[in-house]
């Protein structure tokens, strides 16, 4: 009947901490901030929550001689919130990264079912009809804003190991380019000018990859190419080394077809009525999103890997760590059994005693979880990397630890300390005092 | 080994404590077996011996960048050069975008060009005949349940065929294995006829992705690769040629630093677990301080007391090694299929394994050096006064 008993208590605190874990979860930050004032009002104002505080000093005094042992609760879990921190802040920087370099107002056409550049002609026809569809804004001189665009790839060495040549996007564009992203600026050198073989690098490209400083020759498609600017865009464009669509053209033998065609709308709400009109223009067959659409998607795959391996190494690692808190503070509760034992003698409830065991280890939890961001912050915000992107060529992006990755990773923290504290809480509550003073 | 009772009795001198770390290790060691098996499959071009007589020829600007396909007859004049045959990337999807299949479109000999693919006559010949076959490797065939004699439409997400469809049908004529050692993905592979693929598809008609040079003798490599390049220097499709774990390997180094990720993931993970077991093994030491000081009593010498320690704790993290890794063996291929083949975990390989071995031997030994020296040095009469 014992038995039975405390495995139905075992089975109810195990229920407890998933409804727990769940809540948690989900819980936005106004509503932990008001969980956090409402304890403190409870530890202030009520008598058991004076007896609670009493009880969490004199354990938090204690910390020092249990130095090691709850060195491993914040060092195990500072692991756990860095390496999730970093993960996700991997996956956050290359989607912001894409995100970023889409509008609303802008709209790309590709080939229809293409679903990248790379897989995508144009030929020059198909080209005229999408520039002259309505919706399409237009210069002061009556031109329409668009650019009929090339992209290639080229193999580089990267800059890190020379030995690794990686596929580097090269995009050839029109004259309205530079108005279609009023956000690419030449930083340094000039733009290339129309009809030579000159380039103008972005500054991800730059730094990934070796021999593209401003001023070198790089030979493409058997020609020699001159380097003449550095751009930043503070987008995936800043992977890319740019050229003249029609140079390019000629260099990969592309002859008058292009890949894609950007245009800037006339506003946002343009954007269906540009559609309609390309898709039911019996001339072409292309497909037409928007560009944040488009960029957006191709950040979609990698990022929903990404989460989901950061995710599952967090939980592993949280098993983990969950359990080395547990050790930890078992052997806390075993070593002031006594002590525990003698204030319940003296009337001390057993609320105060779980509580405060709780509130020690997610106070342990909380510095390792603080440690944890802090370092993943101080190594990863804006540690930039390259991967392969959907157009089968590398996206320079950085890392990027928003405040809301560290949030989540102190709210995992919580959690863990909440898990890991939880037991041995219950267990000093419910030791009988006889046994307890017995003991030693 | 006689004292292996006496060990495994102190080791489960408090239950509680050791299944707590147990669980530790067993997650630590869970996590490096499938992190590892994730970086040695990004490395395994470097390391299948399958195809050391291969080389790849493909565009030496970039992967993209078809070549002609009459390049085959002077490839194939080069002394050393045994056969020569090429594939087109054909980008195949089935159904839905996330169903990726990894499908060439190949030339009739490219078969000849891997010993370690072995189809059946019967089928080879069935395939040679039909001009829309297909043969697929036999983890392909598992996944989606497809046979022999199957129509499958496939997506290209690159080609429409001239009619302006994208979607190819193919009759399944064969299915292929794979032997042991053989690159990664292999039996994954769909291979349909490139004449059909170059007839009917819309673009970049007479052209091929890359050329696979099989050689008569793998040293040949390096000068065959520099004649095969010199074949069209300074043309409008300069070649670069390589080995083919070269070819795999670059790809993956493409994605990025895979082994930097999972290094330090790694290390992050070893860390904690080697202060987590320190604490375990100090603790557990320090409380049998006195029952040590018996066994010295007895008649145990000072370094058998120091090697009793160690052995606890190499025998704890080998216990909680092992369970982990076998835990991993177990959930990768769990993995896989449950994410409907999104994220495919390589099951945990013999080289894991050999390493995760040493791991643990390494860290309980590190882990237990200075408990264990504390019991040797341990004075006797102190030890029992309770001093």
């Amino acid at each position: 009947m014992r038995k039975f008993k405390s495995f139905l208590r075992g089975l109810g605190l195990v229920a407890i901490v998933i409804v727990g874990l769940v809540i948690w979860s989900r819980l936005p930050w106004p509503a932990v901030l008001l969980l956090v004032v409402l304890l403190a009002l409870w530890l202030v104002l009520t008598r058991r929550g004076r007896q609670t505080l009493s009880i969490t000093s004199v354990g938090i005094s204690t910390l020092r001689q249990r130095i090691g042992a709850s060195l491993v609760v914040v060092v195990g879990i500072a692991g756990v919130v860095g390496v999730l921190v970093a993960m996700l802040a991997m996956g956050e920087g290359f989607q912001s990264t894409l995100q970023q370099t889409g509008s609303d107002d802008t709209a790309i056409v590709l080939r229809g079912g293409s679903n990248a550049e790379l897989n995508s002609v144009l030929d020059r026809d198909s080209v005229n009809v999408v520039v002259q569809a309505p919706g399409v804004a237009r210069s002061a001189d009556g031109k329409p804003v668009a650019s009929a665009e090339q992209s290639v790839v080229a193999n580089l060495p990267k800059r890190s190991d020379a030995s690794v040549e990686a596929n580097v996007p090269i995009r050839g564009v029109g004259d309205e380019a530079w108005t279609l992203r009023p956000n690419v600026k030449i930083v340094q050198g000039r733009r290339f000018k129309p009809g030579l073989r000159e380039l103008v690098v972005g500054q991800g490209a730059m730094r990934q990859f070796a021999g593209l400083d401003v001023g070198r020759q790089l030979r493409l498609a058997g020609q020699e190419w001159s380097i003449v600017g550095e751009f930043t865009s503070g987008d995936s464009h800043d992977s890319e080394l740019w050229g003249d669509a029609q140079t390019v053209a000629s260099a990969y033998r592309r002859g008058s077809s292009v890949q894609s065609v950007t245009v800037r709308l006339t506003s946002p709400q343009a954007f269906d009525a540009f559609k309609a009109a390309l898709s039911s223009d019996p001339r072409l067959k292309v497909d037409v999103s928007t560009t944040r659409e488009y960029f957006s998607k191709q950040s979609e795959n990698l990022t929903k890997v990404i989460r989901v391996v950061g995710i599952t190494v967090g939980v592993i690692m949280a098993i983990g760590a969950i359990f080395g808190a547990l050790n930890t503070m078992f052997a806390a509760i075993a070593a002031r059994a006594r002590e525990i034992a003698t204030l319940r003698a003296i009337g001390f409830r057993g609320l105060p005693v779980v509580v405060s065991v709780l509130m020690e280890t997610m106070l342990l939890a909380l510095l390792g979880g603080v440690l944890g961001g802090l370092i993943s912050w101080l190594i990863f915000n804006g540690y930039t990397a390259s991967t392969l992107g959907a157009n089968f060529s590398q996206v320079v992006f950085q890392f990027k630890v928003s405040p809301e990755l560290l949030w989540l990773g102190i709210k995992w923290a919580m959690a863990i300390g909440f898990v890991g504290g939880l037991f041995p809480a219950v267990r000093a509550a419910r030791l009988p005092v006889t046994t307890a003073l017995r003991e030693l | 080994m006689k004292y292996l009772h006496l060990i495994w009795a102190a080791l489960f001198r408090r239950k509680t404590r050791t299944i707590l770390t147990l669980v530790s290790i067993i997650a630590a060691f869970l996590l490096f077996g499938m992190l590892d098996a994730v970086r040695t499959a990004f490395d395994s071009g470097n390391q299948s011996i399958a195809g050391v007589d291969r080389l790849v020829t493909s565009s030496r600007y970039s992967i993209i960048q078809p070549l002609p396909e009459s390049l085959k007859t002077r490839i194939a004049a080069i002394p050393g050069v045994r056969d020569v045959g090429h594939a087109n990337w054909f980008g195949g999807i089935y159904q839905d975008p996330k169903n990726f299949v990894f499908s060439y479109a190949v030339s009739p000999n490219y078969l000849d060009l891997y010993p370690e693919i072995h189809l059946p006559a019967g089928q080879r010949k069935a395939f040679d005949d039909n001009r829309t076959g297909a043969v697929i490797g036999d983890k392909l065939a598992q996944k989606y349940g497809w046979k022999v004699g199957d129509k499958i439409p496939l997506q290209s997400t690159i080609f429409p065929q001239k009619n302006g469809s994208k979607t190819w049908t193919f009759d399944i004529e064969g299915i292929f294995t794979v032997e042991k050692g053989a690159a990664n993905g292999l039996d994954q592979m769909f291979m349909l006829h490139w004449k059909y693929f170059d007839e009917a598809n819309a673009f970049g008609n007479g052209t091929v992705g890359w050329y696979i040079d099989r050689l008569t003798d793998p040293a040949l490599g390096d000068r065959v690769a520099h004649a095969i390049d010199a074949l069209s220097a300074n043309s409008d499709h300069e070649t670069k040629t390589q080995t083919e774990q070269a070819f795999s390997a670059s790809f993956a180094k493409q994605l990025g630093d895979i082994g930097l990720i999972v290094g330090s993931i790694m290390g992050a993970v070893f860390f904690t677990l080697i202060l987590l077991t320190a604490n375990t093994m100090a603790q557990a030491v320090r409380e049998r301080t006195s029952e040590l000081a018996v066994l010295k009593t007895i008649g145990f010498s000072s370094r058998s007391v120091l090697a009793l320690v160690l052995a606890e704790s190499v025998l704890l993290l080998m216990i909680g090694g092992v369970v982990g890794l076998g835990v991993a063996a177990v959930l990768a291929p769990a993995i896989g299929k449950g994410s409907g083949g999104m994220i495919n975990l390589p099951p945990v390989g013999a080289g894991s394994w050999a390493m995760g071995l040493g791991l643990m031997v390494l860290i309980g030994l590190v882990v237990g050096a200075l408990p264990a020296w504390r019991a040797m040095r341990l004075n006797i009469v102190d030890a029992l006064a309770g001093r």
